[in-house]
């Protein structure tokens, strides 16, 4: 069971603005979908190694050769809020 | 103009190659097709032909591409209203292999929201109807290019597939759908949902067409580190039976959860399967059951991260704000819909600290022995099969209010996404109506060996796809 | 009063950016000082679809450092994913590595390393608060021509015991790191950050006790302030009966201020997991013996080396490992050297500031000479002004200049008798018993040879004429 800090903490770092109403659904949604998944505990996996790459790639390495980087207009072009050459944003660590 | 859209992608190029068809002809019967759909399965419809040489690969067959690609100039929105609009200043690996091959992109079509969803109800741009029966869902994340293709819109499509989102589709819409090797086709340009799973793949109409597709497609791509290509190059499917071959079927996904149709169209063709000379038997796949599970732990934290760079700073919808973290949450929250929020929170809670263990760790263990299950399993049998879907195509809306319900859609199809094996879903019937999938899954880089068998049961099968492209 | 003795204790962590040709995941060319926005492409901009692809220079640079600074070079290391949000990370997450880095354990001097790892750097926000007000709230800009630069994090264990020997550390890390090749390493130009770890426990005590970070000193003077702040400021604080917290501390070089960064939101999660868009680093034999065979001699080494080899004191070795040109110089300089022992040839080099036209062989010349007293040590000093000055050859050099030893004989005995008459009353002194007059002697018989005579030899001559 979910709880609703643990909901607005999850929320908080996935920078989610959730209203009271998702807090609530998510709440018992996420709830029941983890129980579901706790089923996965019951299971004897204590010397079994995880997987974390099903490709059996070892070393893929590139040459340090540069290449052309994009125009800068190019890079800017889907920018909401272009200035001053760069990607403009409201100040961290205000509010 | 009839008589050019009924042809498979296979007929059309040898018509191409031999001077009856030219390909400018081809585009523009389909594009005038393409252009009257009523299924709201496309997102972008090219205005031009490119020019073909009339002696590339592909003849000039146009394709459906999933709006997930990368298109250079062209929108890549990924069913999400946090990319409305966005036109990416490249175009994805596969994309650009199809192209060099000679398979001109004629349109993009709609998906479920970052390939999250099994009926391509939670598009942000409006759900894609089922061409066998228009009240119904095509299936998802790629329903509509798996739509595309049933009802004739094009002759073939890609679309990805993370947890079965080529193959249900496929199924649902009585169409080919593979999903490849894991590797086997570059991701580089293909908006990521979960990275160690997505893999993209074609739609067509027939074996051979699907064939054709793949080898275009595949590729070992220097932008994509996990890419590998294929083992050997693609050949034309030629078998006609299935003698020596055994094909093993698991208990835990060929029982509990299947519609009653379904299951009799597979025991069905399980029986063509005999008189062609193939042995069936039981076998088993004892982590499969906990495979779901394990995919709605490692799916969702692979997309969480994947989709923080949805942040409105440099692309992509913003909510403006006077302060950083306003701008955050309040772009994120209008950007998202419900089922990506949903997936979002549940994989950052699996993530987050104190949980790794007991969740991600737990389902990377699991991954592995479902891994080990099936290497155990091709040690007696070349391949797996099971019905593609539980079910067949739902109506529209009789799943979104249960996320759960919705995700068991994927049951047979997860495992095979965690192992990194192939897998082809071909139609193999209809059940009131609505056709059915059946799914043949091989060891890693077995696509060859797939195809050919897929290639048998299909024309001993003869479904006969024609009525949804009425 | 304090009756505690408080012992400091330190721990670094640095990051250092490599000096590759492209950045770290991607092809972009590396640069400084750029216009905005003008080295980014679609993967250092985490524009969708994009994946990351491993600069092997960098790899390169990695191994070449652990194997210099004595690590274990993990047979098989992976990249993790940091996850956090902050407008310099386009993907919403840092490629990093987490448990298993590239390189554990090793050493640099009397600090062990606890580990080196490698990631790329984040993009740069520059605040235009005034210029940029939007809604009257501040703006920042980001340039992205930084994002993806290759770092290296290099982390020591707590094995600082003061504010000075932190300083010296890191100076010494820097030049290995700068004569290894791998780095700029300009502070100034953000190429070696700094960050201490800082805590103090009773002298004896063998427990850790709370610590705290001093982030991103810019300068080896600031570090040195910096951490006598922090030393001082813990110590104030425990002493007047508060706990030191764990926290983010930043040092102001200016007012010697020190304020606590901790934001007012929780700490942060990173939710690291394995990167599923890397594959496992495995360095094999033929990368390992590539990152060896490009190992210059490094300071630490050079410094017993010469003190084993070639007898120099430790300072001799000291002066001459920081600097690599002068060291070779020298080494080829005592290898001409016949007559003159190698430390005596690093005597002569100390007395040369530049080198100048000076070569090796001159100065082995040089050396020789006076070791075999053909000529004086003044001697020696001018001729050694003159090939600085002029190159050229010592022996030629002496023949010119007319500077041939005067060794004990007529000419020699002739002066000190001169002086010895002209200074009647000195040699009274001196023969009385007054053994500091002899220098008043001396000076008047050096200035007549112009030099040319050895002092020990003069002053046996004048004492022999003295009958003592």
């Amino acid at each position: 069971m979910l709880s609703r800090e643990q909901v607005l903490h999850v929320a908080r770092l996935a920078r989610l603005e959730l209203t009271d109403e998702e807090v609530e659904g998510f709440g018992g949604e996420l709830s029941k979908i983890t129980d579901w998944i706790d089923k996965i505990g019951e299971l004897e996996l204590a010397d079994v190694r995880p997987t974390s790459h099903v490709v059996e790639v070892e070393n893929a390495l590139r040459a340090d050769e540069p290449h052309e980087s994009l125009d800068p207009a190019l890079a800017l072009r889907s920018a909401p809020d272009a200035a001053d050459g760069g990607f403009r944003v409201p100040s961290p660590g205000a509010g | 103009m009839t008589g050019v859209l009924e042809l498979s992608a296979t007929e059309a190029i040898a018509r191409v190659r031999s001077g009856d068809l030219e390909p400018g002809a081809l585009w523009s019967a389909y594009r005038e097709r393409a252009a009257s759909e009523d299924l709201g399965a496309l997102s972008w419809l090219a205005d031009e032909a490119p020019e073909i040489a009339v002696d590339a690969p592909l003849g000039g067959v146009p394709v459906a591409v999933k709006d997930l690609f990368c298109t250079e100039g062209v929108p890549s929105q990924a069913g999400s209203r946090i990319l409305e609009g966005y036109r990416p200043p490249y175009t994805a690996t596969a994309v650009r292999n199809l192209q060099r091959a000679g398979a001109p992109m004629l349109c993009k079509t709609h998906q479920d929201e970052f390939a999250m969803g099994s009926s391509n109800e939670n598009c942000a741009f409006g759900p894609v109807l089922n061409p066998w029966d228009r009240t119904r869902v095509p299936g998802g994340s790629s329903g509509g290019s798996a739509a595309a293709v049933a009802a004739g819109l094009v002759p073939w499509s890609i679309g990805t597939d993370t947890g079965g989102s080529i193959r249900q589709p496929a199924a649902l819409c009585g169409i080919v759908g593979l999903k490849p090797t894991y590797g086997a086709i570059s991701r580089y340009g293909m908006i990521a949902f979960a990275s160690s799973l997505d893999q993209a793949g074609p739609f067509t109409r027939t074996v051979a067409d699907a064939a054709l597709l793949l080898g275009a497609m595949a590729s070992k791509d220097d932008r994509d580190s996990t890419s590998l290509g294929l083992r050997e190059p693609v050949r034309t499917p030629t078998a006609t039976d299935l003698r020596g071959i055994r094909l093993g079927v698991p208990e835990e996904l060929s029982g509990e959860g299947i519609e009653t149709g379904v299951l009799e169209n597979f025991q069905a063709t399980l029986d063509r399967a005999r008189e062609l000379g193939a042995t069936v038997e039981t076998c088993r796949l004892p982590h499969a059951p906990h495979g779901l599970a394990a995919y709605y732990i490692i799916a969702p934290a692979e997309c969480s991260s994947n989709l923080a760079r949805f942040d409105g700073v440099r692309y992509g919808a913003r909510v403006e704000a006077d302060d950083l973290s306003s701008m955050y949450t309040g772009t994120r929250a209008a950007g998202f819909g419900a089922e990506v929020k949903r997936r979002i929170m549940l994989g950052t809670y699996a993530l987050s600290s104190g949980y790794y263990d007991a969740y991600y760790g737990r389902a990377q263990k699991v991954r592995t022995k479902i891994a080990e299950d099936f290497d155990t399993a091709f040690g007696s049998f070349d391949f797996i099969v099971t019905p593609t879907a539980p079910g067949v195509a739902f109506e529209l809306g009789a799943k979104t209010a249960d996320p759960l319900a919705m995700y068991l859609n994927d049951y047979c199809t997860v495992p095979m996404s965690l192992a990194g094996i192939p897998a082809i879903s071909i139609p193999n019937g209809l059940s009131d109506g609505l056709p059915t999938g059946f799914q043949i899954a091989g060891p890693a880089f077995s696509e060859n060996s797939i195809l050919d068998a897929a290639h048998a049961l299909e024309a001993a099968l003869g479904f006969d796809g024609s009525a949804a492209r009425r | 009063m304090s009756s505690t003795t408080w012992e400091p204790v330190i721990g670094l962590e640095i990051h250092v950016q490599l000096g590759t040709r492209t950045k770290m995941f991607c092809s972009c060319a590396l640069g400084f000082g750029e216009p905005p926005n003008t080295r980014t492409c679609p993967v250092c901009l985490g524009l969708p679809g994009t994946l990351p692809v491993v600069n092997e220079r960098a790899i390169h640079f990695g191994l070449m450092m652990g194997l210099a600074l004595g690590c274990e070079i993990a047979p098989r290391s992976i990249f993790h994913r940091k996850n956090y949000f902050y407008p310099d990370l386009p993907k919403g997450y840092q490629i990093s590595q987490y448990d298993i880095p590239l390189c554990a354990g090793g050493r640099l001097g009397d600090v062990r390393l606890h580990r080196i790892h490698l990631e790329e750097d984040a993009a740069k926000l520059v605040h235009v608060g005034e210029s940029g007000r939007i809604h009257g709230s501040d703006a920042s800009v980001v340039d992205f021509n930084r994002g993806g630069t290759p770092l290296a994090e290099i982390v020591t264990e707590p094995d600082i015991r003061s504010a000075e020997q932190a300083r010296e550390w890191l100076t010494l890390l820097r030049e290995t790191l700068r004569q290894l090749g791998v780095s700029d390493v300009d502070m100034s130009q953000g190429s070696l950050r700094c960050d201490a770890n800082v805590s103090i426990r009773p002298a004896g005590s063998t427990e850790l006790g709370t610590k705290a970070e001093l982030k991103n000193m810019n300068s080896f003077a600031f570090l040195e302030q910096g951490v006598t702040a922090e030393i001082a400021r813990q110590i104030a604080l425990v002493e007047g009966g508060d706990k030191v917290v764990q926290e983010t501390l930043h040092f102001d070089p200016r007012t010697g201020a020190i304020s606590s960064l901790r934001s007012k939101e929780e700490a942060h999660d990173y939710r690291y997991f394995p990167e599923p868009d890397l594959v496992p680093l495995v360095p094999t034999e033929a990368m390992l013996a590539e990152a060896r065979g490009a190992l210059p001699e490094l300071p630490a080494a050079r410094i017993e080396r010469y003190q084993a080899e070639y007898s120099l004191s430790p300072e001799q070795a000291r002066t001459l490992a920081w600097r690599p040109e002068r060291a070779a110089f020298f080494e080829r300089a005592a290898a001409a050297a016949v007559a003159a022992e190698a430390p005596r040839v690093a005597n002569w080099l100390d007395q040369v500031r530049e080198e100048g036209a000076l070569t090796p062989d001159g100065l082995a010349g040089v050396a020789d000479l006076v070791a075999s007293k053909k000529i004086s040590n003044d001697a020696g000093r001018r001729v050694l002004d003159i090939l600085v000055a002029e190159g050229g050859d010592a022996v030629a050099v002496v023949e010119r200049e007319g500077l041939a030893a005067m060794g004990a004989g007529g000419e020699l005995e002739a002066i000190v008798e001169r002086v010895l008459a002209d200074n009647a009353d000195v040699a009274e002194r001196v023969r009385g018993g007054n053994e500091k007059a002899i220098g008043a002697l001396m000076g008047p018989v050096m200035r007549e040879t112009k030099g040319r005579a050895d002092g020990g030899e003069v002053q046996r001559i004048i004492r022999e004429k003295l009958g003592l």
